[in-house]
């Protein structure tokens, strides 16, 4: 009787200031239409400003994205009702720009060759090699350069040796002029042209840097070309582009390269011409993963350690969770708050910092461990292929065991005491009651903990890069690849170490982990249902 | 009052999305320019130059460049009214970040990297040569030869770097002769360690080491007629090579070579008295002399019969191959980054002995460590810049482990390496 009144009392008071709220918002409703509009008005500004920018250059669906997200938000915002939607807007918006368009970009390079060699577009790479193929004829001179304009046209003018002045264009080879003015060895007048200003240059250094003037009329002899607007060289080009063949002609050896479909120019004894572009390879690096011997060998052996590892980090620091879980919930022992507290402190520290702070303490000769604990033996922790496994798992039992016992206690408290002591007055001994009855009811909620530290074993790259950084390498391997390297970790060192990079392979390589942890994990929180028929 | 809450939450969260929509576009905004830079559309390029007439450099620099070149700037804009932004960047960044920005459009028009990179800027496409002319001959040679590939010169370079042995004249008077007489002194200082190098379990060091490897007479590559590497012939894996593997094994059973000592606790020891040399770069003087160490530099010790000759490591600048300010960025580069000034400006915050000649001379005079370390620059070979090397690298420096540790015949591990990185190479 006395709760009733109680609680009708709170309900009573709980109701008078709901209304004085629901009056103070009446007030406050001006105020937020105006912050909403302003927002809005923002949102939709920077979308307006973002879409012009990007039809601008032409990338036509991005900016079109950009338009309807942002109408799209504005209608929502506008909306009367509609609250579920005014929730997720947010909320979706971040998904499709962190998650699911990085996921579809990494799908998407899996099947090309982007990687070192294969950065760009073609447009680029042509560039590129016709940059990086123009050659300065030896011992050439320096010619000082003026650059003149007539009706429009760049022109170049420069001193020959003997003194005189030579104008030319790129339609029009070298050719001396006469009652040209040249003061310091600088050309400062030419009949019929007009000399550009620095200013000038610079509005039009595109098209001067990619200005050639023939030396004369023979192509053979080369061009003149400038970088600096104030000094020419001249160049021969090792390469020539045909645009209406599309191949690349090599002017010394005469041989033609072609686009062979796989993002470089080869030639037909399949010497490749570089850098390439980026081009769609279909499953080419899905079937490399599997089919090439020296790739296979070590993804194998990586994927079969990458499992033993996750699995077994999983059960140790389950075991040794549960087991402390156990033990700090017996009322019989004392000061387990304290206890408990102590046990927490792995947990909260960095996981990267204790990676490298263990690294430190398993050095072979100075460490903490072999110089205090194993009074100076040198026991290889981190150089030895089996050591260096065992010592990844030690660290991981460090890491790993706070979470599982903060998990486990929680669970074991929710289970009712009643259960235990029943099963114990029907005879059961302590053990059994604990197997029987407490386990597989933990294991109900446990369960799906247990699939997705599996899942995030399966990809603890923090740990084996701080650690180990994959290492010992396995020097009979053909590629960089060490007997600590879990399948995240070879994926980033085909990406990112050394200097051939492989994106390509490496998203395809993502993506196979992808199906992996997907599907174990459907597996078994598929199994973890026939657990929750116990209840 | 419920609903409004949840209005305000959502609110908040939508703050967010208009912020982020901004950042987007401001990123977007740099485009409009950069993505006209297409080769083929030269006359709509110009256009759109005109638009932004005066224009403006983007240089990418480490904090200590940044600085230097800050007054670069500002005189190169007095000078042409074009304006220099630069931006700030982690140096081990800036290469991979230059390799995927530049393509985008979103890359600037100058870098600052070291010489060993060119393999994979060229290979990307990303970079474009510098005419340095008659500069060129300004330059110490070993500085153009490193920024030279291929063919042609894609830098202007601004420093030179390599180790050098570090000596403590306190506990060792006089330069060693060769590298048993190094070890018998370092024994008589009767400190813990005759000699440090910084090691790595697992990957050794062969950048440390080379010297060493060098004074085998096993230089990495052969050499071409033109004097630079020539990456299709690996040299080390010659009978110099398995000298040097054997000599490995045994510096490595005698406790001589120590993979434990990582770079760090080399620095820490060498600083705290504990040997009299110290094989290691002018990155490691300034803490020596703070720790209150009188340091000499000396030559490397030769522990075969042929000169050691150390890597030389030369940072410089180069230009993006989609710039479209190629006539205001290469104005830059050789007539303002290129003189003397801002050359001995760079030394002086950077430490490092300067690419042009004439502060070159300046510097050597100057100063007895830069001296010690130019005057072993002299004899060294740039390190080579292949895209490969990055597995070469991997390969060598576990092969160098396990014949340390003792993992097996040093010549058998060493002739299985060459095999691999000949493979790696192909």
């Amino acid at each position: 009787m006395l709760t009733s009144t109680t609680t009708r009392a709170d309900a009573r008071a709980l109701d008078g200031r709901r209304a004085r709220r629901t009056a103070e918002t009446a007030s406050l409703g001006w105020k937020l239409l105006l912050l909403k509009i302003t927002v809005l008005g923002l949102l939709n500004a920077a979308s307006v400003y973002a879409a012009m920018v990007l039809f601008f250059n032409e990338r036509w669906l991005i900016g079109t994205l950009v338009v309807v997200t942002g109408a799209l938000i504005t209608w929502i915002y506008f909306q009367r009702g509609a609250l579920p939607a005014k929730y997720l807007a947010p909320g979706v918006t971040f998904l499709l720009i962190f998650q699911v368009f990085v996921i579809l970009y990494s799908g998407y390079v899996a099947f090309t060759n982007y990687g070192t060699g294969h950065n760009s577009t073609k447009e680029h790479a042509i560039h590129a090699i016709m940059l990086q193929t123009q050659d300065r004829v030896p011992d050439s001179p320096t010619y000082p350069l003026t650059v003149v304009e007539r009706s429009g046209e760049l022109a170049f003018a420069v001193t020959a040796q003997e003194g005189e002045v030579l104008v030319g264009s790129a339609d029009a080879p070298l050719e001396a002029i006469d009652g040209a003015l040249v003061e310091e060895g600088r050309i400062v007048d030419v009949p019929g042209h007009t000399v550009l200003s620095f200013t000038e240059l610079m509005e039009r250094q595109q098209e001067l840097s990619t200005l050639a003037v023939p030396l004369d009329e023979d192509p053979n002899a080369g061009a003149l070309r400038t970088q600096d607007g104030q000094r020419a060289y001249v160049y021969t080009s090792r390469f020539v582009y045909d645009e209406s063949s599309d191949t690349m002609t090599n002017t010394e050896s005469g041989e033609t390269y072609t686009d062979g479909g796989e993002g470089a120019f080869v030639t037909e004894s399949g010497e490749q011409l570089m850098p390439g572009w980026r081009v769609n390879v279909g499953l080419d690096n899905f079937v490399r993963a599997i089919t090439e011997e020296s790739i296979r060998g070590p993804l194998l052996y990586v994927t079969a350690w990458t499992f033993a590892f996750a699995f077994l980090s999983v059960a140790s620091t389950f075991v040794l969770g549960l087991f402390l879980a156990i033990v700090f919930n017996d009322p019989r022992m004392r000061s387990r708050r304290y206890y408990r507290l102590v046990m927490i402190l792995p947990y909260a520290f960095p996981g990267f910092l204790s990676a490298l702070v263990w690294a430190g303490m398993m050095n072979q000769e100075f460490g903490f461990i072999n110089s205090v604990l194993f009074g100076g033996a040198a026991i290889p922790w981190l150089s030895d292929p089996w050591l260096a496994k065992l010592s990844i798992l030690i660290v991981n039992l460090w890491l790993g065991f706070p979470y599982m016992f903060l998990v486990c206690t929680g669970a074991l408290q929710s289970i009712p005491e009643e259960l235990t002591e029943a099963a114990q007055m029907d005879g059961a001994r302590p053990f059994q009651a604990f197997r029987q009855i407490k386990f597989p009811l933990l294991l109900v909620s446990i369960a799906p903990l247990l699939i997705s530290s599996f899942a995030f074993n399966f990809n603890n790259f923090n740990l084996v890069y701080m650690l180990t950084g994959g290492g010992p390498r396995d020097i009979e391997a053909g590629i960089n690849v060490g007997s600590t390297d879990i399948l995240i970790s070879m994926v980033y060192k085909v990406a990112f170490v050394g200097a051939q990079s492989d994106y390509g392979l490496a998203s395809a390589f993502s993506i196979l982990i992808f199906f992996i942890v997907g599907t174990i994990s459907v597996i078994a929180f598929r199994r973890t249902r026939a657990l929750e028929e116990l209840n | 009052m419920t609903v409004n809450t949840r209005r305000f939450t959502a609110m908040t969260a939508f703050l967010g999305a208009g912020a982020l929509a901004l950042t987007a576009c401001g990123s977007g905004g740099e485009s409009p320019g950069a993505a006209s830079a297409e080769p083929t559309e030269t006359a709509d390029a110009a256009q759109t130059a005109d638009a932004e007439a005066s224009g403006s450099l983007t240089v990418w620099a480490d904090a200590n460049r940044a600085e230097v070149l800050a007054d670069v700037a500002t005189d190169f804009e007095a000078d042409t009214g074009i304006a220099v932004e630069i931006v700030q960047q982690d140096f081990e960044e800036i290469r991979d970040q230059f390799v995927s920005q530049v393509p985008t459009g979103e890359g600037p028009d100058i870098a600052v990297g070291a010489h060993d990179w060119l393999g994979v800027l060229v290979d990307n496409g990303v970079v474009a040569p510098v005419e340095l002319g008659d500069a060129a001959e300004d330059f110490e040679q070993i500085a153009v030869d490193a920024w030279t590939y291929e063919g042609q010169t894609y830098g202007l370079p601004y420093s030179i770097e390599n180790i050098a042995l570090l000596r403590n004249t306190e506990l060792a008077p006089e330069a060693p002769a060769d590298f048993e007489e190094m070890i018998e002194m370092g024994e008589e200082a009767g400190t813990e360690y005759p000699f440090l190098v910084g090691l790595d379990p697992n990957e050794s060091d062969p950048y440390h080491l080379y010297p060493f490897q060098t004074s085998f007479g096993a230089p990495v590559f052969g050499t071409a007629d033109d004097g630079s590497y020539d990456s299709t012939e690996l040299a080390m894996g010659d009978a110099g090579g398995e000298d040097f593997a054997a000599w490995l094994a045994e510096q490595g059973e005698a406790g001589v070579l120590n993979l434990n000592i990582d770079g760090d606790l080399a620095q820490e020891s060498f600083n705290d008295g504990s040997a009299p040399f110290f094989l290691t770069g002018p990155w490691n003087v300034t803490a020596a002399q703070e720790a209150g160490i009188d340091v000499a530099v000396d030559p490397i010790p030769a522990a075969g019969d042929q000169p050691a000759q150390p890597f030389a490591g030369v940072q410089g600048f180069f230009l993006s191959s989609q710039s479209e300010n190629v006539l205001a960025a290469s104005n830059f580069l050789v007539n303002y980054v290129g003189t003397a000034e801002v050359q001995t400006a760079l030394y002086e915050t950077g430490g490092r002995a300067p690419a042009l000649s004439e502060s070159f001379e300046e510097a050597l005079g100057e100063d007895e460590i830069v001296a010690g370390f130019g005057e072993v620059g002299a004899e060294a070979v740039p390190m080579p810049a292949i895209p490969e090397m990055g597995a070469v690298w991997d390969d060598w420096g576990a092969s160098q482990a396990a014949i340390i540790k003792g993992d097996g015949d040093p010549v058998e591990l060493w002739q299985k390496m060459s095999e691999d990185i000949a493979a790696a190479i192909d």
